[in-house]
């Protein structure tokens, strides 16, 4: 089973290498920067994903203390977190060429680096706690916190200031751009959600396997 | 025993324990001074560039005080099997929660006027027609940071790297109260009335309601040790 999860994550990824530099027409204004996109978006909607089965399993852990809910929780918070990383580094290679600087105090790259530095806390702790159970408990309560805390997080920075694109794609107005960039992007959201769910099937495993052995 | 009632006794075995060693306020007072210091070392005398620093250093003293008060709120639990005791304590948890919470928000409420004070002489900033808008803003947000700064305390009690933790957990949390109290506290400095920033508001107080009630929730898992 995970090995077909694998399989299909890496022919997924390898379609949307192919849509991405061959199918997708370089875009007009901004050039080939513009395919960053196709790991950008996916990057960051699979990192979402990922914070909501932290949420999700937090919850659950707590009120059923499974042990398994807890590790569904940490593997995810470890994955969404790589997957933040890589919103983070590959937008600021956008911005460098597009917007002319690395990085910059927007609303939305304030909130996603807020939501990484939350949930490096959350590996953080888990790293201090060798007791699995404590830590599974300790760890809940941080991962409900940090969740419910991101909607305040939205709409402080969006307060705070903004510069970034308005969404393209989910605005109700007919989108602004030929339908291959959206094709091309959703193969790559599917093929980035088929490798987040190989690698916490994978991550599941080994803390399956480790668990005895504490 | 009553709920409040239950609550009010640790409250008051908290302020009891200060009172008589004076232990925390007497550091955090001299802390805070310190901070004056530092904060006019590192921007120079330049009277107009404090002055238009000064609603994000007030915060900023505000949550480097936070971390050292409230990091410290269950110490007192750690020694002689006393957290034991607060388990043992019948019925419901959360009285022990909303104690520990209401001793915090005395303590950086106390602290946070000792700052203000010390920023309005030192630094000549004249507070007096804000202090009504302040007061809200300040209360506002000192019952977010408190709120969370409770929970981690009790959580970060029991760890190895306790004051390294307890900061990188409550910082990333306390974004939106930062951003909010910082904004609010600026309006209220130029004197403008509160309905120009009456969103940071609801939005502190949103965060308020949701930080205790998660603690209410959550703090018999923690209390569990």
């Amino acid at each position: 089973m995970t090995r077909v999860l694998g399989w299909l994550a890496g022919l997924g990824l390898l379609a949307g290498l192919v849509m991405g530099f061959g199918v997708a027409p370089r875009e007009l204004t901004q050039g080939n920067v513009q395919r960053i996109m196709y790991l950008h978006v996916p990057s960051i909607l699979t990192a979402y994903l990922a914070f909501a089965i932290v949420l999700v399993a937090s919850v659950g852990y707590l009120l059923s203390r499974k042990p398994a809910l807890d590790r569904w929780a940490a593997g995810s918070a470890e994955i969404g977190t790589i997957f933040t990383a890589i919103t983070l580094l590959s937008g600021s290679i956008w911005g460098k060429p597009t917007w002319g600087t690395w990085w910059t105090w927007d609303a939305r790259l304030t909130s996603t680096a807020v939501m990484f530095v939350t949930y490096v806390g959350y590996l953080l702790l888990r790293g201090m706690i060798e007791e699995p159970e404590r830590r599974a408990r300790f760890s809940a309560v941080v991962g409900i916190l940090g969740a419910v805390n991101m909607p305040l997080v939205h709409f402080s920075v969006l307060w705070w200031r903004t510069l970034h694109q308005p969404p393209t794609m989910l605005t109700p107005r007919p989108a602004s751009m030929s339908p291959i960039f959206g094709v091309t992007l959703a193969v790559n959201w599917v093929a980035y959600t088929l490798l987040f769910a190989y690698l916490l099937a994978k991550r599941l495993r080994v803390s399956r396997v480790e668990e005895p052995a504490l | 025993m009553k709920f409040a009632r239950r609550a009010f006794i640790v409250v008051w075995k908290d302020l009891l324990i200060e009172g008589r060693s004076k232990e925390t306020l007497n550091a955090l007072f001299f802390f805070s001074l310190l901070l004056i210091f530092l904060f006019q070392f590192a921007l120079g005398p330049d009277h107009e560039r404090l002055a238009a620093a000064l609603p994000g250093l007030l915060w900023l003293g505000f949550i480097l005080s936070a971390l050292l008060g409230l990091g410290r709120t269950f110490v007192l639990e750690r020694d002689n099997d006393c957290w034991d005791g607060l388990r043992l304590a019948p019925g419901d948890k959360s009285a022990i929660y909303l104690g520990k919470l209401a001793g915090n928000l005395l303590l950086m409420l106390v602290v946070e006027i000792t700052l203000l004070g010390l920023f309005a002489t030192l630094f000549n900033v004249d507070v007096g027609r804000a202090l009504p808008a302040l007061a809200l803003v300040i209360g506002l947000g000192t019952i977010g940071l408190a709120a969370v700064g409770t929970l981690f305390a009790a959580m970060t009690a029991h760890l190895r790297a306790r004051e390294l933790l307890f900061p990188v957990l409550l910082l990333p949390i306390q974004v939106p109260v930062l951003l909010a109290t910082v904004k609010a506290t600026e309006a209220a400095l130029l004197g403008e009335p509160l309905g120009s920033v009456a969103h940071w508001l609801k939005l502190l107080a949103a965060a308020d309601v949701i930080y205790v009630a998660i603690g209410v929730l959550t703090f018999d898992f923690i209390l569990e040790g």
